[in-house]
């Protein structure tokens, strides 16, 4: 990744730890959501994060909105430190899309003045020239001039999420963070809305940090693809590499999830079991372990570094450290 | 994507919105109610039939038409009081003391109690800790003793009144605004509010304050018959609002002499207390029902 040019986003080593109260009596004890992450997104590229839920990857969508601070670490964004910029500065770099078109609309407003907010805020242009970028935005994300007067209840989840994509756009950020943006949607849904961001990217040459527990709609949408289990991130290449040729154990099964017949039909099958691990009590070595077909005896005490074996991605695993050195 | 593509807005939420509304008829009765006594307060010079301070001392304890065909006077609808004073006029102007004295006591708590309950559900932490000790403490006064004890000292006037009031009845709004905060706090127009770059006083004004509006007004009706009832007691006590203002509750007490031969003259402003706070009371569950989310009523 060196010698090229400065990523708009990049995390160093983010933690973060929240302190949860378990029960009444019970001492706080500290839940590692993010356990050092370290990522970087080009100009232009779409960065997909998958994992399973609870691994963290709203944590770290949040703390790159500026919503959470991180324990440890540091988030950059165009270069600068996101805590070093004011509140109207960052929203002009990063934008989010959340996961529920329900609850991301405020009930009580119009669709106009949802998607226009962002613009009175700021203070840009007056009354007449906000109200024509709110139609123009409103017609870029496939929505009737009609749907300006109407309440998010009166729309339907398809056309709320392209509400929410509008109003995260018409401050023409540099980066776009979309936290799940099709999982609350119907399944035909889902395309139409995949759709309208796939034209949106190459359209506006967005950059974006696209999250899901799906790795097929990842690859749709995706430039590279990094991988996260319980708070850390164990595999993290281009897309092509990535789908064609995993080398993390997590990562195949992932994939497997994606081969099977019908995955609308219920929760995916990886193969690996349902046991996601308690993250207030992580196994040691790699967190990986018990549910790992692949584990040898130094996978329960030493915990695998995010290293390159082969080509352009890494992986955080000893089975696929083992396998490039005997190849080698 | 051709607007042809979208499916049309679903059914009009505003029409069943009404719906829910006409087919409340408990809230149409006690809306009707209300209207009809601010009505008769607003406009209480326009409506009286006589000055509500005037005495006519030949003139007193006539009875209404009801109550003794033969001794009523038709000058008297609702026959006159101990002092010869016209009752229909004491009535009408009463209801211009219990409203004001209901709207501006809810005022008062109201902003008190939004303002905690808001600032702890919001900001949680600290903020929090310190409100919900101010609400415990709140919550163990007694609030007769007290309304009694500070108006005792301080001396009764209508000013007092909702003062003592204000300051003791925010209690309600301060548990209720809390709790609905902490819940609309995580949701995720606020997170996108803050990430568009809004300050926090623009997110508690236009996304939190907005969607706290019809809880608000359930609690506020609530209070309001509280505060109208304290009043009353207060008046009766002979702490409260001072003669010759024809409070309800003063009217109440001061039928209390001759109440034995003449019932009727306690019974009527008895029983405009109980009408105005029963229309309150059924005007704010009629409004909770409409604006409880679907399947939720
Ligand atoms: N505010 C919070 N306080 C305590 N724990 C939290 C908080 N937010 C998230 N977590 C925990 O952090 C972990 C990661 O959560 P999250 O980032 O939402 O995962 P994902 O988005 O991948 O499903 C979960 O175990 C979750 O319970
Ligand atoms: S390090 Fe060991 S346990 Fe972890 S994924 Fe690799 S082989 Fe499996
Ligand atoms: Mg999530």
């Amino acid at each position: 990744m060196s010698g090229e040019a400065r990523p708009i986003l990049e995390l160093r080593n983010v933690v973060k730890r929240y302190s949860v109260g378990r029960g009444l009596f019970a001492r706080k004890r500290a839940l590692m959501a993010v356990g050092g992450v370290s990522l970087a997104v080009q100009r232009r590229q779409v960065l997909g994060l998958v994992g399973e839920s609870g691994c963290g990857k709203s944590t770290l969508a949040k703390m790159v909105l500026g919503l959470e601070v991180p324990t440890e670490g540091e988030v950059l964004i165009d270069g600068r430190p996101i805590a070093s910029l004011g509140r109207l500065e960052r929203a002009r770099l990063v934008q989010p899309v959340f996961q529920d078109p329900y609850s991301s609309l405020n009930p009580r407003k119009t669709v106009a003045s949802i998607v226009g907010l962002p613009l009175s805020v700021h203070g840009e242009g007056s009354a007449a020239e906000r109200q024509g970028r709110v139609e123009e935005m409103l017609r870029l994300v496939g929505l009737a001039p009609r749907h300006a007067a109407a309440y998010p209840s009166q729309l339907s989840g398809g056309q709320r999420q392209r509400v929410a994509i509008a109003r995260a756009l018409i401050l023409k950020p540099q980066l776009l963070i979309c936290d799940e943006p099709t999982s609350a949607l119907d399944v035909s849904v889902q395309a139409q809305i995949l759709n309208l961001l796939m034209d949106l990217q190459s359209r506006l040459g967005l950059t974006c940090l696209f999250i899901s527990h799906n790795l097929a709609v990842v690859q749709m949408l995706a430039t590279r693809v990094a991988v996260m289990y319980l708070g850390r991130v164990v595999e993290e290449g281009p897309t092509a590499e990535v789908m064609v040729h995993a080398q993390h154990p997590y990562s195949r099964g992932l994939l497997a999830s994606v081969l099977t017949p019908d995955p609308s039909l219920g929760l995916p099958e990886t193969g690996l079991g349902s046991v996601f691990p308690d993250p207030l009590d992580p196994p040691p070595g790699c967190a990986f372990h018990p549910r790992c077909p692949l584990a040898f005896d130094r996978c329960g005490v030493e915990a695998p570094l995010l290293l390159a074996h082969r080509g352009n991605a890494r992986a955080a695993c000893h089975a696929a450290e083992r396998q490039a050195m005997a190849a080698a | 994507m051709s607007d042809a593509t979208l499916p049309k807005p679903t059914a009009p939420a505003l029409q069943k919105k009404r719906g829910r509304i006409l087919g409340n008829p408990g809230l149409v009765v006690a809306a009707l109610v209300l209207g009809l006594i601010t009505l008769m307060a607003v406009f209480a010079p326009l409506i009286a039939p006589h000055d509500p301070y005037v005495q006519v001392l030949d003139d007193r304890l006539i009875p209404p038409a009801f109550v003794d065909a033969e001794m009523s006077d038709p000058r008297y609808l609702l026959g006159t009081d101990n002092l010869g004073r016209d009752y229909l006029s004491r009535l009408i102007y009463g209801a211009r003391i219990s409203l004001l004295i209901g709207l501006l006591t809810v005022l008062v708590s109201g902003v008190i109690g939004t303002t905690l309950g808001v600032a702890a559900g919001y900001f949680g932490g600290r903020v929090d800790t310190v409100v919900s000790f101010l609400i415990t403490t709140r919550l163990s006064l007694p609030v007769v003793m007290v309304a009694l004890a500070v108006v005792a000292v301080a001396g009764g006037s209508l000013r007092v009144v909702v003062l003592v009031l204000g300051l003791l009845l925010w209690d309600r709004f301060a548990v209720v605004m809390r709790s609905a905060t902490m819940q609309l706090r995580n949701l995720e127009y606020v997170a996108a509010a803050r990430s568009v770059g809004c300050s926090t006083p623009r997110i508690l004004l236009g996304e939190i304050l907005p969607n706290l509006v019809s809880a608000l007004v359930v609690v506020a009706s609530y209070e309001m018959a509280q505060a109208i009832l304290l009043e009353a007691a207060l008046s009766f006590l002979g702490l409260g609002v001072q003669p010759p203002l024809p409070s309800w509750g003063l009217m109440v007490a001061e039928a209390k002499e001759v109440m034995l031969f003449d019932p009727w003259v306690i019974l009527l402003p008895g029983l405009a207390i109980c009408i105005l706070v029963l229309a309150i009371n059924m005007l704010g569950d009629g409004i909770r029902d409409a604006t409880a989310p679907e399947g939720r009523s």
